[in-house]
């Protein structure tokens, strides 16, 4: 059992625009109206990165940025984790596209993009990070996988951890064979230790059994939740939105689970 | 950190199939580079291609993994004995309790690149025997891998391109430490593909020739395949391990996606908690076999770092003129070198580099020295600024 605080949270959508207005939906308190995902670009990354920027690496910094600026915390100083199922999706497509042509012409910004760790390459840059960083994929248990990782690192390691979880819809062909149903990333800024700004605990443990994954009561969340291998981690933050004591269920690999226990701090 | 034993490892790349080959190649200081002759590729580079991957088949049981990352995976499974000795783990320890923690740079996206020439002329559609999870997406590596050897435990794959296999034995050492597992197979494969083939190009960082580290006239690198797994275990098997993992350094560059920082800032940075971790000094490490692409910001940069915290006194070299660069299989293929390396007490030298660049203060090794190596330490750095250095010594 590893315990970690909750210090900042990110939120990045669809109908869920931010932590500040999308808790009160996820507790329940609003309705949850669907609404295209909005991505604006980041000031925090230095023009000509702004310019070769998708819109993925865009979501995973709006998230992470937010979760830094709920915990007061400087993004420089902390490792990060990156999770993602596909990356830069639309980039993907236009590369194998691009090699599927008679010219075989790509971009050196369309190559250096399509690697898995772009978000994680210009969220250092933004923020002048030297810390480590992984990005890693579990296809639809890529939130779970993160989680695990951030709370595995903090238990060793005793240091920050912000966990970033972001997924994108491929464009068509790709989108007919691996649907993602929307753009939505979500941040955790996690620490070892409780301070002023901890908003939960949470206890995370590996269960190398079959059980039953938390679900979405709104059907129209429960449909993000299905849809976005990102959004997977909806029960957990709808959980800490709701600030009670609750056992959350993640499904990880092959029938695996993460139990989570959130805990508000007090 | 507390030293992790690598009870065993396997090593396939075009220098051959098996640490026994790899060895004899190293010691004859034999490049496995040729002209590229890959798919229908029209590019003036070499590459380091494994020899008989078209004839590989897929165990039955996972044949809709069947593509050549996941053939390049089966092949390094089944060298040096691997499989056998992960079923002997899972014996001792129940398959929930070992991991797979393995990185790929690209997985399966040629079957991609190979489907989107055979799209529906009408519909755009792909093929319909396309297989994307099992294939392109970055996870596939490490289902088929948990899959080949019945192994239950926490998986996930690492992707951070050139860092990617070598940071997988940081994810496998804190979940161990954690007490989340008792046992973890660690490394990974990159396999040929248009993506890098193309997108090297496309920066200018791909050689003409074969790719020459170090070297005054070095011009970018040669892309390779290959693939590298290594058993990590808290306390060594009965039968003994093999070499230890005794310290990891990971660190950003905060730079630029393509280019590293000129003075070496992320790998200095690296190499420094590497030796931390491992409670050591400089003076502790033997030899350093070093990223060492062949391109000339890689090389310049690097031997800057390498040059100031070593005090240009520790032999040091890159492996790629002979294996070329294996992108997300570099940093385990370097990994196992460093291992082959203690265990013969052999520095190699660096294959293809004809005159060291006068610029380079480092203690560059062209011809392969015989010593003592008690401790090595291996640098892999990425795109998107990622690095990671590792310490390697005699088993515990």
């Amino acid at each position: 059992m590893m315990h970690v605080f909750v210090e900042g949270v990110g939120l990045v959508g669809p109908g869920l625009q931010g932590w500040a207005a999308g808790r009160r939906v996820l507790a329940g308190e609003q309705p949850y109206r669907p609404a295209p995902t909005a991505v604006g670009a980041s000031d925090w990354l230095p023009a000509a990165e702004r310019r070769r920027a998708g819109t993925p690496v865009k979501l995973a910094l709006a998230a992470g940025l937010e979760a830094f600026a709920g915990a007061g915390r400087d993004a420089a100083e902390v490792a990060t984790v990156f999770a993602s199922s596909g990356g830069d999706c639309d980039n993907v497509h236009l590369m194998c596209e691009a090699l599927a042509g008679p010219e075989r012409q790509v971009s050196p910004t369309r190559f250096h993009n399509s690697v898995h760790n772009a978000a994680a390459g210009y969220w250092s840059i933004a923020t002048r990070s030297h810390a480590p960083s992984t990005s890693l994929c579990c296809y639809d248990a890529s939130a779970a996988a993160g989680l695990l990782d951030a709370a595995s690192q903090i238990a060793v390691d005793g240091d920050p951890v912000a966990l970033i979880v972001y997924d994108h819809p491929y464009p068509e062909p790709l989108n007919a064979v691996r649907p993602l149903g929307a753009s939505f990333g979500a941040a955790l800024v996690l620490t070892p230790r409780a301070t002023a700004r901890a908003i939960a605990v949470l206890d995370v443990a590996f269960v190398p059994q079959n059980a039953a994954a938390a679900r979405m009561d709104d059907p129209g969340l429960e449909a993000l939740r299905t849809g976005v291998p990102a959004a997977r981690c909806l029960p957990l933050l709808a959980a800490l939105a709701r600030g009670m004591r609750e056992t959350v269920m993640l499904e990880y690999v092959a029938g695996t689970h993460l139990r989570v226990a959130v805990g508000p701090c007090s | 950190m507390q030293p992790l034993a690598i009870s065993r490892y396997s090593v396939v790349n075009c220098l051959g199939a098996g640490a026994q080959a790899v060895t004899g190649a190293i010691r004859e200081r034999r490049s496995g580079l040729a002209p590229c002759d890959f798919e229908t590729v029209a590019l003036e580079s070499w590459i380091g291609r494994v020899a008989g991957l078209e004839q590989v088949r897929i165990r039955s049981d996972l044949a809709a993994y069947d593509c050549r990352n996941n053939r390049l995976a089966q092949l390094g499974l089944d060298t040096d004995g691997f499989t056998g000795a992960v079923a002997a783990a899972r014996e001792r320890y129940g398959a929930a309790r070992i991991g797979v923690f393995v990185g790929t740079s690209t997985s399966g996206i040629l079957e991609t690149e190979l489907a989107y020439r055979r799209r529906d002329p009408r519909s755009g559609a792909l093929p319909p025997d396309f297989r994307y999870a099992e294939t392109q997406n970055t996870f596939s590596l490490a289902d088929f891998v948990r899959r080949y050897l019945a192994l239950e435990g926490p998986a996930c794959v690492v992707s951070s391109a050139c860092s990617s296999t070598a940071k997988v034995f940081g994810n496998a050492a804190r979940m161990i430490a954690a007490g989340i597992c008792d046992s973890a197979v660690v490394g990974g494969v990159d396999s040929l593909c248009l993506t890098t083939l193309y997108g090297f190009h496309s920066l200018e960082l791909t050689a003409r020739g074969p790719c020459r580290p170090f070297d005054a006239e070095r011009d970018g690198i040669s892309i390779g395949e290959g693939a590298g797994f290594a058993l990590l275990e808290r306390k060594p098997a009965a039968a003994g391990a093999a070499a230890a993992l005794l310290g990891i350094g990971e660190s950003s560059d905060a730079h630029h996606m393509s280019t590293p920082h000129p003075e070496g800032l992320g790998a200095k940075l690296a190499m420094t908690r590497a030796l931390e971790s491992a409670g050591l000094g400089p003076s502790d490490v033997d030899y350093v076999n070093l990223h060492g692409t062949g391109t000339r910001t890689n090389d310049a940069a690097e031997d800057r770092a390498v040059s100031d915290l070593f005090n240009a006194v520790t032999p040091c070299s890159s492996t790629k003129g002979a294996t070329g660069h294996l992108l997300g299989a570099a940093g385990v293929t370097e990994a196992i070198i460093c291992i082959l390396s203690i265990g013969h007490d052999l520095m190699p030298g660096s294959a293809n580099t004809r005159a060291v660049d006068p610029e380079v203060r480092c203690n560059y090794l062209v011809a392969n020295r015989e010593g003592r190596v008690r401790r090595a330490l291996s640098n892999s750095f990425g795109f998107g600024g990622s690095n990671c250095s590792l310490v390697l010594g005699a088993a515990p």
